[in-house]
């Protein structure tokens, strides 16, 4: 299908981007990398009066470290995340997430900003912020919010985000020597949406206790589910095989997966399961993991 | 094989006899072009005043179209015109897609649009004509259209109960066609077994997704009263008198050209109402007037094929010999049988195929064809094959496994012998030469069973499950008109090739079989190069236009190389004896005593070098006048091919399937696969080799990952390539190819058809192999695709 008729304009600055906004209305929509939302305009499931590019705006760009966070720009790419190496040092599970995410021609143009705007349920990025206890920045003419991953994503492609306001950048807590991470996803083919998926991210001391997990699913809910049950079933003991299967035990309580073309519900409570222990099991003693 | 010198048939080596092109690995011509984005497709080619066609699509499975309101979409800018079903019927008559052969078939009219009633989800509707596609969905969105649901038949299991909804109610019923073949006994068969196996297998429903979609431009011109359409399709000339037929109009006058075409898989040789409303459309308007299908609305309209239940029973001996199958196929075909093909061919070759590779004397197989408001199912590559060969391999292996038998050794004692042609199979199929233990053998010199099987033995200690699978199969190729043309189809068997030298040597071959992306017409360049005996890159190839072109059949039932191509090379021996004759009048020679290498007339004797080509051609062209007044100088040969003994020329191989079933996920990885088949001579060994891969590419798509996939209201789910999961690179195994030649004696080329073997055996290996993996674990999957979720019920992991 094509695109019904719509208007186009760049912006440079934020600046302009409010005032472009304003001048708009309501029913423009912002374009980033486009990956997603230009699919639905030629499937004609939206059709907004206007897209404004802010793929130009230097503010939304770059990756950096500051003390203890690393920012990133909602315009990084999902192939930057691959291969920038303060990701890769400071954020591990987004540098090993970036394969994940579709294929090399989405990941060089699909940006960290617009998949976390869009919140599909079965998306890598919005779980591993949330895994990463991230911050959002969001941004409109009235000034900068700051808002809890976990806060942000709201259910099916749903966000706090506001009329008015973009994403400007994520803020990720740098890596520390106790961190843990780990993305594992169950798809039909390579670059696929995940049939089921785990953003796992730990803090484990040399003892092998886990001071603190955040088990983060997607492709199994309404967006990315937070395992609390799993969590603290794995918090503040060992991480042994018997951890990991109280883990998993508690995944019942903590998932509520509807259907989909691949299979029912309990399919999917099956994988959350397998991936749990796929996961975790990496950060078992070795002796355990031979086991 | 056949006589025809090629440099293997000499004994010599390829550099020994540098004219012989037949059997080598030739660069594909148009390669060049189709990368670097030069091709010619439909969508490239724009005319002066063209419109652009978009359609209203119903929403519902099965519903009344209680009234159609265009006023606001002709409000729309840019928006032509609009057409309903009444204003098409003006111009167009219906068609009927049954064939005379097929005995007791029936089908309802079909119409470009529906008049009273929409049949399945995503049938055109109304037409709106615009100044631009985007107009015209424009113009679609504001139509006002209204609809009355009525109760949708969409199980095939129902379609035939009491209860049913009639979808024809002048049919009476929902039975398209049915149809038993039985030779022997087979109930004292049966009874007199030692073991009897028996399973229900399904072949899911799925579509053949062309890179290129479906193209069409059709441009009537009122003032000589022609049609000219620009056509993505396999079949020019049949097209161009299903134009004529259906407006009324006289062949001559309707002239289709297929320029490059971005794969059919065979979803381009039928009739479909959407691509007749456009020529309609520019009947009545006289202005050409396009419509590309897109992505989605190609799920929805494309057809599909393979959605079968099959009920299989095997008896055997205790040795392990076959005594007798028994089958029972249904099928779901959708609310019409597709013009002009049928929807009933893919059941009927489901029952001349099964057990076809094999020697038993029993045999039972009815297929059921059936009416259900779907999407319409008609021939896509390999029909009936992948689900004739997945029937007969997995009775094949349970009775191997029953009998505690080598499931290699099963097939080695009951493979029909390589010396007992020619024969005729149980269900009626006469083979003139096949091939199956040499290709057995080939096979097992490829794939390192041994140490696959202790590799199988050592990972499953460490809870990794591997298998290999084994599947033969035999493929009809080059159809004689017992396929179509007996059932009063005007679907040309026959082909014909025309061959012209030019003044400076160069060669224009044009031929009626077609190129989709698949090689003909490299093909047919190295044929009429080897033929008259000029550098291959001397031969200009001319396909895909009904004006210019002998008449012919096109690309369907793998018959490009086997017909034209023997067409082809008749008519380039044809041109060469005339050249040889002009030459020995103008050399004071016999004839008899040149030949042609490299675009020279040599001395046959010594190969000392007479006359280039370009020399002749110079005098017959232009300095006529020198040569003797009654000698022939008829420098344009046309012959046509046909197969006379054979109904089908039928091929054979066998594929292995080597994988690795995640029994946690329920995921399959494939590891390797082989395919040994024997196609009769090979051409071009690089072409049929991809062919062959592409091939099993496409029937590893059945096996684990493309499905149409409906709801209980008919429906359908997968309309994007999100959801109907293509095979991808990523995913595919190292594919080993390996031949057998056993030419068909029908012709000089010896050439039989390739496309298809790959597609025919492949879902069936997976099959096997995923259940010989499974097998430690007591689970067995018979459903395709094999997708996670159903192999892990079959393990029980879930419910």
């Amino acid at each position: 299908m094509k695109w019904p008729a719509m208007g186009y304009a760049r912006v440079e600055s934020l600046d302009e981007l409010w005032q472009v906004l304003d001048a708009a209305g309501p029913e423009a929509q912002i374009l980033a990398g486009g990956q997603s939302l230009l699919a639905t305009l030629s499937f004609r499931l939206s059709e907004p009066s206007g897209l404004i590019d802010i793929t130009r705006i230097p503010a939304l760009r770059g990756v950096s470290v500051t003390g203890g966070t690393l920012r990133l720009g909602a315009l990084t790419r999902h192939a930057d995340l691959g291969r920038d190496p303060l990701v890769a040092a400071h954020a591990p599970i987004l540098a090993q997430a970036a394969p994940l995410i579709a294929h090399p021609a989405i990941r060089n143009r699909g940006t960290i900003g617009g998949s976390l705007a869009l919140a599909d349920p079965a998306a890598e990025l919005p779980a591993c912020m949330v895994a990463l206890d991230a911050t959002i920045v969001v941004a409109s003419r009235s000034g900068e919010r700051r808002v809890p991953a976990a806060d942000f994503f709201q259910g099916l492609f749903t966000t706090d985000l506001q009329p008015g306001e973009i994403i400007t950048a994520v803020d990720v807590p740098v890596a520390t020597p106790a961190s843990r991470q780990t993305i594992v996803e169950v798809t039909r083919r390579s670059g696929d949406y995940a049939m089921a998926g785990l953003a796992a991210v730990l803090a484990v001391t040399a003892d092998r206790t886990v001071d603190a997990a955040r088990l983060v699913f997607f492709g199994v809910g309404s967006g990315a589910e937070i395992a609390r049950g799993a969590s603290v079933a794995l918090t503040g003991t060992k991480l042994t095989q018997a951890t990991i299967a109280a883990a998993q035990g508690a995944l019942a309580g903590d998932l509520d997966p509807p259907g989909d073309l691949h299979g029912g519900p309990e399919l999917k409570r099956h994988l959350a399961r397998v991936l749990t222990a796929r996961a975790l099991g990496p950060f078992l003693a070795p002796a355990e993991q031979a086991a | 094989m056949n006589e025809i010198v090629t440099p293997k048939s000499l004994g010599l080596s390829r550099e020994d006899l540098p004219n012989s092109y037949i059997g080598r690995s030739v660069p594909r011509p148009n390669a060049r072009k189709l990368v670097e984005g030069r091709a010619t497709y439909t969508d490239d080619v724009t005319l002066p005043r063209l419109v652009h066609a978009a359609f209203l699509r119903s929403p519902h499975a099965h519903a009344r179209i209680v009234s159609v309101d265009p006023a606001a979409a002709l409000a729309v800018p840019g928006v032509v015109r609009v057409f309903t079903g009444a204003d098409l019927a003006k111009v167009c008559d219906p068609w009927v897609a049954v064939l005379a052969h097929l005995k007791g078939m029936k089908s309802a009219p079909q119409y470009p649009l529906p008049l009273e009633r929409a049949t399945w989800q995503g049938e055109a509707v109304v037409a709106v004509v615009a100044e631009s596609r985007a107009a015209a969905e424009d113009g679609v969105a504001a139509l006002a259209v209204a609809f009355e649901p009525l109760p949708a038949q969409v199980d095939m299991e129902t379609a035939l109960a009491p209860g049913a909804v009639v979808i024809h109610p002048e049919l009476g019923d929902n039975l398209v066609f049915t149809r038993t073949a039985e030779t022997g006994d087979v109930a004292a068969a049966f009874a007199a077994a030692h073991r009897i196996v028996e399973a229900t297998f399904h072949t899911g429903r799925h579509t053949g997704v062309t890179l290129e979609p479906r193209s069409i431009i059709a441009d009537y011109n009122r003032a000589d009263g022609t049609l000219t359409v620009h056509h993505s399709t396999q079949a020019p000339h049949m097209m161009q008198n299903v134009f004529a037929t259906q407006l009324r109009m006289a062949e001559g006058d309707v002239r289709v050209i297929c320029k490059d075409v971005g794969g059919s898989y065979g979803i381009k040789v039928h009739v479909y109402p959407d691509e007749m409303a456009v020529a309609c459309m520019s009947k009545i308007m006289g202005r050409p007037v396009k419509f590309i299908a897109d992505r989605f609305e190609a799920f929805g309209s494309d057809i599909h094929a393979r959605d079968h239940r099959i009920k299989g029973r095997l008896a055997v001996d205790a040795e392990g010999r076959f005594l007798a199958f028994d089958i029972d196929d249904l099928t779901g075909i959708g609310p019409y049988s597709v013009y002009p093909r049928t929807s009933a061919v893919e059941g009927n070759q489901v029952v001349n195929l099964c057990g076809g590779p094999y020697a038993f004397a029993n045999y039972r197989c009815t297929t059921t064809v059936v009416l259900q408001n779907k999407s319409p199912t008609c021939q896509y590559r390999a029909v009936g094959h992948p689900i004739a060969t997945t029937v007969t391999e997995g009775l094949v292996d349970l009775a191997a496994e029953a009998l505690g038998m080598d499931k290699v050794a099963i097939r080695r004692k009951n493979l029909i012998r390589d010396d007992a042609y020619p024969c005729t199979s149980p269900a009626g199929m006469r083979f003139e030469g096949l091939s199956h233990h040499a290709s057995l053998d080939k096979l097992l010199a490829m794939v390192p069973v041994e140490k696959i099987r202790a590799d199988q033995l050592e990972q499953r200690q460490r809870g990794i499950y591997r298998g290999l699978g084994l599947a033969s199969f035999i493929e009809l190729t080059n159809p004689s008109p017992f396929m179509y043309g007996i059932g009063g189809a005007k679907i040309s068997a026959q082909d014909g090739c025309t061959v012209r030298m030019d003044p400076d040597g160069s060669l224009v071959a044009l031929s009626g079989v077609t190129e989709q992306g698949q090689g003909t017409e490299a093909i047919l360049a190295q044929i009429v190069a080897h033929g008259v005996g000029v550098p291959v890159s001397k031969v200009k190839v001319v396909t895909g236009d009904t004006q210019t072109t002998p008449y012919g059949g096109g690309t369907w039932a793998c018959r490009g190389a086997g017909i034209g191509g023997e067409a082809a090379l008749q008519s380039a021996i044809a041109l060469k004896e005339q050249i040889l004759e002009v030459a020995g009048a103008m050399l004071q020679a016999q004839g008899s005593s040149l030949d042609i290498i490299m675009g020279e007339v040599v001395d046959k004797a010594t190969g000392q070098v007479r006359m280039p080509l370009a020399e002749l051609g110079r005098i017959v062209y232009y300095r006529g006048d020198t040569l003797p007044k009654d000698l022939a100088r008829e420098l344009v040969q046309t012959r046509h091919f046909i197969t006379k003994e054979y109904p089908f020329a039928f091929t054979n191989g066998i594929q292995a399937s080597w994988l690795e079933v995640d029994v946690e996920t329920g995921m399959v990885k494939l590891l390797e696969h082989w395919c040994v088949e024997d196609c009769g001579r090979v051409i071009n060994p690089m072409l049929v080799d991809e062919q062959v891969r592409g091939g099993i590419v496409q029937g590893i798509g059945g096996a684990l990952y493309e499905h149409c996939i409906y709801n209980e209201d008919g429906q359908l789910l997968t309309t994007t390539l999100a959801d109907y999961l293509v095979p991808m690179a990523a995913e595919m195994p190292d594919m080993h190819v390996g031949h057998v030649e056993t030419p068909t004696k029908e012709s000089l080329l010896g050439a039989k058809g390739a496309g298809e073997a790959g597609t025919a055996g492949a879902p069936a290996a997976i099959m096997n192999a995923i259940n010989d993996a499974l097998s430690p674990l007591g689970a067995r999957v018979l459903a395709q695709p094999f997708t996670p979720d159903r192999i892990l019920r079959a393990l029980g992991t879930i419910a």
